[in-house]
């Protein structure tokens, strides 16, 4: 499977989006550019989920139902959550059955 | 292997699924609407009794039939599917969508009339109506056109990664009988080896997304890697037209197929199998000392605009005959011609006929009434009426 924290087996300082100076370096087709995973779509967000890790109890409800997904599952089977790729949504704490997840105002 | 065609007596629509199976398509989508549904029920029944390795999607509509040939497109399939007029229609949006991703797909649209009034027979507007969604367009004459269309085109989009729609008359053509020389399998496989895609989602080592957002900053570009693939296709379109016509000695490396032009006064140009009527009808104008010639314009996207002015400099007039019409100007191809000639050194007289629309017979006899018409305007230099709807009960 696909390791969130690499992209096309690099970093993600690496993975920045492409900008060509030219149409020749375009690809042929529109893709890659302005995905989710060149673009670290984190920067949109106003309340960012918080995990109690104490109160969760790995049902894994907002791994299921991340839009983006920003939300993995680490190998000690607790979630986590990427914040390069969360929007700040809510979905996540409106899910948890245990109210595990706050959503708490950032400070930038 | 020596070339031996394989003769079948089919209709257009059988000669477009036995091309589809032949040109061995991974993955059909569709869904049924007169006079396109044959296509799809002989390539059922190909799947049914075990003559083809094809995944079906049932879909409830056009829209969706559309949506699922890109996603399969998308994952490097080979993908076919078939519709007509309100149904192409409905894949307008999505048409965007496979051209702009980059998707070589084949559609064969059966030209039928647009409602209201409700009509199941011929007439190109349907098609042409989705001239400016980036897919080649080819009109085929008859059903071997239909065949050899489909399987070229192939070729041709995984080329140059744009989708093709080869267009067949309702009715003229897809329920009418014929003989279609088909090409044994073999030398079909020789000729279309199976498609490199540009990318593929199934590749799962590399994720990335399609069709993303693009700011001002990078759309732009993207449409002209579009423009600058349709301008190649034409060489493509030649160059597999020349080897279609080298292996099974049909050949399409033209892209306006032309007859008697030399010497001619004046030429019958149009599209698709009104053409037939036309050529019949040239060889005996030419037999009564008419000097006449015809113009078949296989290819409408790309548009053989180099191929027209070669043409338009050897003749006096030019009778575009259009079974479409673009309401507010005049016919498309008209239209089309007209505005390719602006800055060619070569301005014949043009007169637009409008013809046989929603399926009106266009005969023999037309074609030599129409003759007679332009014989006055090339005496006279001049056109009166550029447009005239030469059915109209007047």
């Amino acid at each position: 499977m696909v390791d969130v924290n690499t992209l096309f087996g690099k970093t993600k300082e690496e993975a920045k989006p492409i900008s060509p100076k030219s149409v020749e370096e375009y690809p042929e087709a529109p893709i890659s550019l302005g995905t989710t995973l060149v673009n670290f779509t984190g920067d949109w967000r106003t309340f960012m989920p918080v995990i109690d890790e104490s109160k969760c109890v790995k049902c894994y409800i907002c791994w299921k139902f991340c839009p983006e997904p920003a939300i993995f599952i680490k190998p000690d089977g607790m979630v986590a959550i990427d914040y390069d790729y969360c929007k700040g949504c809510g979905i996540c704490a409106n899910e948890c059955p245990t109210k595990a997840i706050a959503m708490v105002r950032e400070e930038k | 292997m020596e070339y031996k065609p394989i003769k079948k007596v089919v209709s257009g629509n059988y000669a477009a699924a036995y091309a589809a199976l032949h040109a061995r398509v991974q993955v059909v989508a569709a869904y049924p609407i007169t006079p396109q549904t044959s296509i799809i029920e002989k390539i059922a029944e190909f799947i049914a009794n075990g003559l083809a390795d094809i995944q079906y999607i049932p879909v409830e509509s056009e829209h969706s039939a559309m949506a699922a040939c890109i996603g399969a497109s998308a994952t490097g399939a080979r993908v076919f599917t078939a519709t007509s007029a309100q149904g192409l229609a409905l894949m307008h949006e999505m048409l965007h969508w496979a051209s702009g991703a980059r998707l070589p797909i084949v559609m064969v649209d059966v030209n039928r009339a647009m409602a209201p009034p409700w009509s199941v027979w011929d007439d190109q507007t349907d098609s042409l109506a989705q001239r400016d969604t980036g897919w080649m367009q080819f009109y085929a004459e008859n059903n071997q056109e239909v065949y050899d269309g489909v399987l070229m085109a192939y070729k041709i989009a995984e080329t140059v990664n744009l989708p093709a729609m080869i267009v067949e008359s309702a009715f003229i053509l897809s329920h009418t009988y014929d003989i279609v020389e088909m090409i044994p399998q073999e030398l079909v496989d020789e000729f279309l080896p199976p498609r490199k895609p540009l990318y593929s989602l199934a590749n799962f080592e590399e994720p990335f997304a399609v069709g993303g957002l693009a700011t001002p900053n990078d759309y732009y570009e993207f449409r002209y890697k579009i423009a600058k693939a349709m301008e190649e296709a034409k060489d493509v379109i030649k160059r597999v037209g020349k080897e279609f016509g080298e292996k099974f000695g049909r050949d399409y490396s033209e892209m306006i197929e032309k007859a008697y032009i030399d010497d001619a006064d004046f030429v019958f140009m149009g599209m698709g199998s009104l053409m037939g009527t036309v050529k019949e009808a040239v060889d005996m104008l030419r037999k009564e000392g008419y000097k006449v010639g015809y113009a078949k314009v296989r290819w409408f996207r790309p548009f053989p605009k180099e191929e027209l002015i070669e043409i338009a400099e050897s003749v006096k007039g030019i009778a575009v005959l259009d079974r479409n019409y673009s309401f507010g100007q005049e016919g498309i191809l008209f239209n089309e011609a007209k505005g390719s000639l602006y800055n060619a050194s070569a301005h014949p007289l043009m007169k637009n006929y409008i013809v046989g629309l929603g399926g009106r017979d266009f005969t023999v006899k037309d074609v030599k009434a129409i003759a007679e018409d332009m014989k006055k305007i090339i005496e006279k230099g001049k056109v009166e009426e550029e447009v005239e709807w030469y059915h109209l009960k007047r």
